[in-house]
């Protein structure tokens, strides 16, 4: 394996799978997986009418906790969902599904969103990564998941039928950070009369928990009336004011340049070079919002194919441990259900990120202390239960050049093959990306 | 975890739960009969000349005085074994067990394998052949037993080693924790990453956080011998039970002992020295039937490395134990350590193939039809049996 083949599976991919065959061209491979159709299927996983109906079900039946009617579903869409890192044969397209979810999080810390957050990444992120922009930003603002993480679902225009004479109104949540987090980004020039106004815009975008299928309604009575001002541009009235609005948001330059730095910073450097940050900006600026030309230019980046500096963040580097052992899914210890539970160990348990803002996507945010011991202690446990795999081999197979000397002196001197496997996957080199 | 509940073989039949403790662990297979053996893999290469110092030669001092403890008699001295072997003081169970003649010390023992590979000699060890076998010799030996119960083995660790591994039936009970580093890896682990901006930092203050101080990190932090013994009494009160298991293997690691060998050999030996007394211990009325196989996948060099340590060499020591052993002795021919014995001018030279302790125990012991010795150990055709290990 070439330097070039090396880093490609590592920096766009998930880390070699055992010995599985390598690309010829890995540029192409990788291009491939973005120009390709998407292959995952999910058969049999639950649509968010599902997880809301059953939502509904649990708080009708205020069923202890425990028993809760969302949990199992869940659990079986993280297993799916995780599951697929571990078997995939197009890890950039993976990548860019984890890494759009990130951008666009929603987050179990409201528990809520258990019942949606699995559906919400098949359905409003998964689809749109190679696509549009602004495709993905409606389906994610339009999604119940989206609606209630950001508690946009309850949010009332002042002088809308329902508001007026009441004490409901708005929320500004969503709002707040469609823009901040999601669109322009807190340095993207706008102020919090824009905020409040593309609150305004956004009120009424609620979600129907009543009917036969629950899901995304537009409520009249909660929209506030009237045109509005954002951005200094107007926006029409009514349900197709958002959709609006979206548009102008999506094919702002701010955006593309906070879209650009997020996606160099992702996937070439903490510290995102500027050359590179302009190259994926200009791409999104003349393509309309294009994601996927976006994914195809990161590939083209000169800092790109410089030595890896990024330290992989726990799910990466648990994935990239286990791809490169080769643990057949059910054969994998913890098995891969409990993927979540290394996860959660290690720091960064499945679509639960404290904040809106997502998971930390630099070095700083993973390398404590405690946090690197932690992923030591895993890589030994790991190490004990995969038979006589030889570390040398699997460093190979991984790393190829990317080993360094050092380490495999180290992986050559140690006592046991256990210690040997652990010695490689704690070595800074596996644990870039 | 193992709980003092798990004395009954059948208790953990179908858990596929796992038993470990710290770095040892422990599988078992079944065999009829009130025989017991239990093998012992030190991984990591045991320095023989530590744990049995042969400090009656006079060429011992020359080669590595800095690794010789003061002799017998003296405060922390050698444990005398009969003028010219002293035990390291960190066995002082074991010696105890020589006083009693329950303990046959075999020094220069080695296997059919030269490289110095960990791997590939631990392979070679346990698959008891010239080669790495997809089954053990323990587990082709248990298959060989007439009469065999048919009710299946037992493997009790986090991966059942080699050395059990084969056509046998192996159980298992895994373990509820992963086990733990140790001081050692951890400070090769720091040592990987020392020079790392990021990660070198982090895992230093990781290690301080966690208590870890340079002394530790150099083995002679306060020995936890807790562990092992833990494991060992459960292998036997398991091995006790009149329907339990009559064959287990126990893995114990920390050996590799290149720089700083007399601090980081002090953990490990109290560790085993610990484990075979309660070992010894939870057998009870059972060691009387029970013999114990300690062996390492090759011993060290005889000189003191620059790092106060021992390389990769290739005779080491094995012990024999238990009440029908014929022990009190060190046993093996002396190969010395003048000029020219060394073997390749660098290790002791191996006197005993280990395979010949192994066979004699499997066949006078455990009643292994000695014609079964050509496929236990492939290519053992010139090793023959040691006869005299138990007594008669």
């Amino acid at each position: 394996m070439d330097a070039r083949t090396a880093q490609a599976l590592i920096r766009f991919g998930l880390g070699r799978r055992g010995e599985e065959p390598l690309p010829t061209d890995p540029v192409a491979w990788l291009q491939a997986q973005v120009e390709g159709e998407d292959t995952a299927a999910f058969a049999g996983l639950p649509t968010v009418s599902d997880g809301l109906t059953l939502l509904r079900e649990q708080l009708r039946l205020n069923l202890p906790p425990g028993t809760t009617l969302v949990g199992p579903v869940y659990q079986q869409d993280v297993r799916a969902q995780t599951e697929l890192l571990l078997t995939t044969e197009a890890p950039f397209r993976e990548r860019l599904v984890w890494f759009w979810a990130n951008h666009f999080t929603v987050s179990t810390r409201q528990p809520q969103c258990y019942a949606t957050v699995g559906p919400f990444v098949r359905e409003a992120i998964r689809p749109y990564v190679t696509g549009p922009f602004l495709a993905m930003l409606v389906a994610v603002m339009r999604h119940p998941a989206m609606l209630v993480y950001l508690d946009n679902a309850g949010s009332v225009g002042p002088n809308s039928t329902a508001g007026k004479g009441q004490k409901r109104g708005l929320n500004e949540n969503l709002a707040r950070e469609c823009l901040e987090l999601h669109t322009l980004g807190v340095d993207g020039g706008y102020t919090q009369a824009d905020v409040t106004e593309l609150a305004r815009v956004i009120s009424g975008w609620s979600v129907d928990m009543d009917r036969l299928y629950p899901g995304f309604l537009f409520r009249p009575a909660t929209h506030e009336p009237g045109g509005k001002t954002l951005l200094g541009r107007r926006v029409p009235p009514g349900e197709a004011g958002g959709i609006a609005a979206l548009e102008m948001l999506a094919n702002h330059p701010a955006t593309h340049r906070h879209l650009a730095v997020k996606l160099v910073r992702h996937f070439v450097a903490d510290v995102p070079p500027p050359g590179a940050v302009a190259a994926v900006e200009g791409v999104l600026r003349d393509t309309g919002g294009d994601l996927g030309a976006a994914s195809i230019a990161l590939l083209h980046l000169p800092e790109a194919w410089e030595p890896l500096g990024k330290v992989r963040t726990p799910q990466d580097y648990a994935v990239a441990a286990l791809r490169a052992l080769d643990l057949p899914a059910e054969a994998t210890v913890p098995p891969a259900g409990m993927l979540n539970g290394v996860l959660t160990g290690l720091g960064q348990p499945v679509w639960a990120a404290p904040l809106p803002n997502g998971w930390a996507d630099d070095a700083g945010g993973w390398t404590g202390p405690e946090a690197a011991m932690r992923r030591v202690d895993w890589a030994y446990s790991v190490s004990g239960r995969v038979g006589d795999r030889d570390a040398a081999d699997v460093a190979e197979a991984a790393l190829g050049p990317l080993l360094t000397a050092g380490t495999r002196d180290a992986l050559h001197g140690a006592g046991s093959r256990r210690d040997a496997l652990a010695l490689l996957l704690s070595s800074p080199e596996f644990q870039r990306r | 975890m193992m709980t003092m509940g798990m004395s009954r073989r059948s208790a953990l039949l179908g858990l596929s739960a796992a038993f470990t403790v710290g770095r040892t662990s422990l599988a078992l297979a079944d065999a009829p009969g009130q025989k017991r053996l239990v093998v012992v893999l030190l991984r990591g290469a045991l320095d023989g000349m530590a744990a049995v110092v042969p400090y009656g030669d006079p060429d011992l001092v020359g080669l590595r005085g800095a690794l010789v403890p003061p002799g017998p008699g003296q405060p922390d001295g050698l444990l005398d074994l009969g003028g010219f072997h002293g035990l390291h003081p960190a066995l002082s169970g074991l010696h105890g067990m020589f006083r009693g003649g329950e303990a046959l010390l075999v020094h220069a023992v080695a296997g059919s394998y030269r490289s110095r590979s960990h791997f590939e000699a631990q392979d070679y060890m346990e698959s008891g052949a010239n080669e790495r076998m997809s089954s053990g010799w323990l587990n082709r030996a248990v298959t060989a037993i007439p009469g065999r119960r048919a009710n299946g083995a037992l493997a009790v660790g986090v991966t059942v080693p080699l050395l059990l591994r084969g056509p046998a039936a192996v159980g298992s009970y895994a373990p509820a924790s992963y086990g733990a580093l140790s001081p050692d890896l951890y400070a090769r682990i720091a040592a990987l990453s020392a020079h790392d901006p990021v990660l070198g930092p982090a895992i230093a203050e990781g290690l301080r956080d966690r208590g870890f101080t340079k002394e530790t990190l150099a083995g002679s932090d306060p020995v936890k011998a807790g562990d092992v013994a833990g494991v060992a009494a459960a292998a036997g009160r398991l091995l006790a039970a009149a329907d339990g298991p009559r064959v287990a293997a126990m893995e114990l690691g920390g050996w590799d002992t290149h720089a700083g060998q007399a601090q980081r050999l002090m953990g490990p030996l109290k560790q085993l020295d610990a484990g075979l007394v309660a070992l010894k211990g939870a057998l009870g009325a059972a060691w009387k039937d029970t013999a114990v196989l300690v062996m390492t996948e090759f011993g060290r060099t005889a000189r003191v490395n620059g790092t106060r340590g021992t390389d990769h060499g290739t005779a080491s020591v094995a012990f024999v134990l238990g009440g029908a052993v014929a022990g009190g002795r060190v046993a093996g021919t002396w190969p010395g350590l003048t000029d020219g014995k060394l073997f390749e001018n660098r290790d002791l030279a191996p006197t005993t193939d280990v395979r010949s302790l192994a066979m004699g125990l499997l066949v006078e012991h455990m009643g292994v039809p000695a014609a079964a010795m050509a496929t236990v150990f492939p290519g053992s055709g010139g090793v023959s049996r040691d006869a005299g290990l138990l007594r008669s």
